[in-house]
């Protein structure tokens, strides 16, 4: 082994290890949170439970229709807007800009909610 | 409510029907009939008596033309208020098929699908291939406008109609038209007609004489039956300033899965049954929602209706009955004491 081989050699395994914590550490947000807790939203008797519902930016809310009726999830400023949603089907929404989302049943407008994001 | 106004009805009740049994006697006797409830509207003055089979060849002997409204068909539902949509249909059409006067066509004021699949669509289509009418006029209800626009419900209902699926048509001298009041609806609201249907609606009865018998038929109610479940249209009331000055106005509606009826001057509304599930009355419930009932009640609370007209009197029948017509005990709170219900 040549002097210059044990020098790469003794700092290779430090530098790799490095490397290594590196890439499996989550990316670092915004805030000082290292992960973005999600948030389910459930529809059942044509209502969004809970009404209002207040995540991180970077967080996924996900609604589940609990209803034997279809229903849909339709941002009043368009900014998403699901597939009808039958019984037991889901919607998912990353919401990445912070804000409050109001949005609506487009089948029964009566039903509406909103996303806080801070 | 009593006050001067329920008394007025009743006298004027009292003077049409003639036969001694005041309103109240005719409701606990109508209890006992089960068979169906004939609204009779003479200028706008609401008469009523029972309604037996024999009775129905009378009354459509003597009228000019008939026509069946079935609503809210929901095929593809599946839950357990009703697991076989396309047989409870299947029944309503059979009952249709019975009737000694086969009618000059059929409504169906919306809900036909519960999707707005195009098998859902197919299977209604095939189911109604049986009926003895065979002309159907039909308009969207909010499940039959789940794909974009509903486009899937135009492309196979929408010929010859306007807009979202709005249209009129004369039939003996009578003036229809379908309205579309469950699209493009607004978060918080109920239903809505929107500004250019409404502008098309005062276009289309602009001139026509006042004597002209209307009948306005759409999927949401016309009239406020009950808000918190959406049980309404936001602009009805503006369509129905169109027609206040004819003399005979019939509004048909469905949506609610029961029967509502009212009258205001010379404009009756009325909801139908479902062929598919019933729901609850208002506030009874947590939600609007499919309601259970035990198997064997189903087709007690679903039901069609039979408008009969008699265009020379300006009169027209309205008869709402069960797919199950099995003569109910006084006891029973079915289908025969919804029909009663009067907004006041």
């Amino acid at each position: 082994m040549t002097r210059t081989n044990v020098w790469v050699r003794s700092l290779a395994i430090p530098a790799m290890i490095a490397m290594l914590l590196l890439a499996g550490s989550p990316r670092v947000a915004a805030t000082d949170q290292s992960s973005t807790p999600n948030a389910e939203v459930k529809i059942d008797n044509f209502s969004f439970g809970p009404q209002t519902v207040t995540v991180p930016v970077g967080a996924t809310v996900t609604w589940v229709n609990h209803d034997d009726i279809p229903h849909t999830v339709v941002s009043t400023d368009g900014v998403f807007k699901s597939k009808v949603r039958d019984t037991d089907e889901k919607f998912s929404y990353t919401f990445t800009k912070a804000g409050t989302y109001s949005y609506f049943c487009s089948v029964h407008p009566k039903m509406t909610g909103q996303v806080v994001v801070q | 409510m009593r006050g001067k106004k329920q008394g007025l009805i009743d006298q004027k009740l009292q003077d049409l029907n003639n036969d001694g049994v005041d309103r109240r006697g005719f409701l606990k006797c109508m209890a006992w009939a089960g068979t169906g409830l004939v609204w009779t509207l003479n200028g706008g003055i609401p008469g009523s008596r029972a309604f037996a089979k024999t009775a129905e060849r009378s009354a459509a002997k003597g009228a000019d033309f008939t026509f069946v409204q079935i609503s809210d068909s929901h095929i593809g539902f599946n839950k357990p208020a009703n697991p076989d949509v396309t047989a409870t249909l299947q029944t309503a059409i059979s009952k249709i098929n019975a009737m000694p006067h086969t009618p000059d066509f059929i409504i169906h004021t919306g809900d036909l699908s519960q999707l707005s699949k195009p098998s859902e669509f197919d299977t209604l289509d095939q189911s109604l291939k049986g009926a003895s009418a065979k002309q159907i006029y039909f308009v969207p209800g909010e499940h039959d406008m789940l794909s974009d626009n509903g486009e899937q419900y135009l492309e196979r209902y929408g010929k010859g109609t306007k807009g979202t699926g709005y249209y009129s048509f004369d039939h003996k001298g009578v003036h229809f038209v379908g309205l579309v009041n469950v699209a493009n609806l607004k978060a918080g609201g109920m239903g809505s007609l929107g500004h250019e249907q409404l502008e098309w609606l005062e276009d289309d009865l602009n001139g026509r004489s006042a004597s002209t018998p209307i009948v306005l038929f759409a999927h949401i109610p016309l009239w406020t039956i009950y808000p918190d479940w959406g049980w309404g249209t936001d602009d009805s009331e503006q369509a129905l300033s169109y027609v206040k000055r004819f003399g005979s106005v019939t509004v048909l509606n469905g949506h609610i899965h029961q029967i509502m009826q009212k009258v205001e001057g010379k404009v009756s509304f009325h909801t139908a049954m479902s062929t598919a599930f019933p729901q609850p009355a208002p506030g009874t419930a947590p939600s609007a929602g499919p309601m259970k009932v035990p198997a064997d009640q189903l087709q007690r609370v679903l039901g069609i209706t039979d408008v009969n007209y008699v265009v020379s009197g300006h009169s027209l029948a309205i008869v709402d009955s069960p797919l199950d017509t099995s003569v109910s005990s006084a006891s029973e709170n079915g289908s025969g004491s919804s029909l009663l219900r009067l907004a006041r």
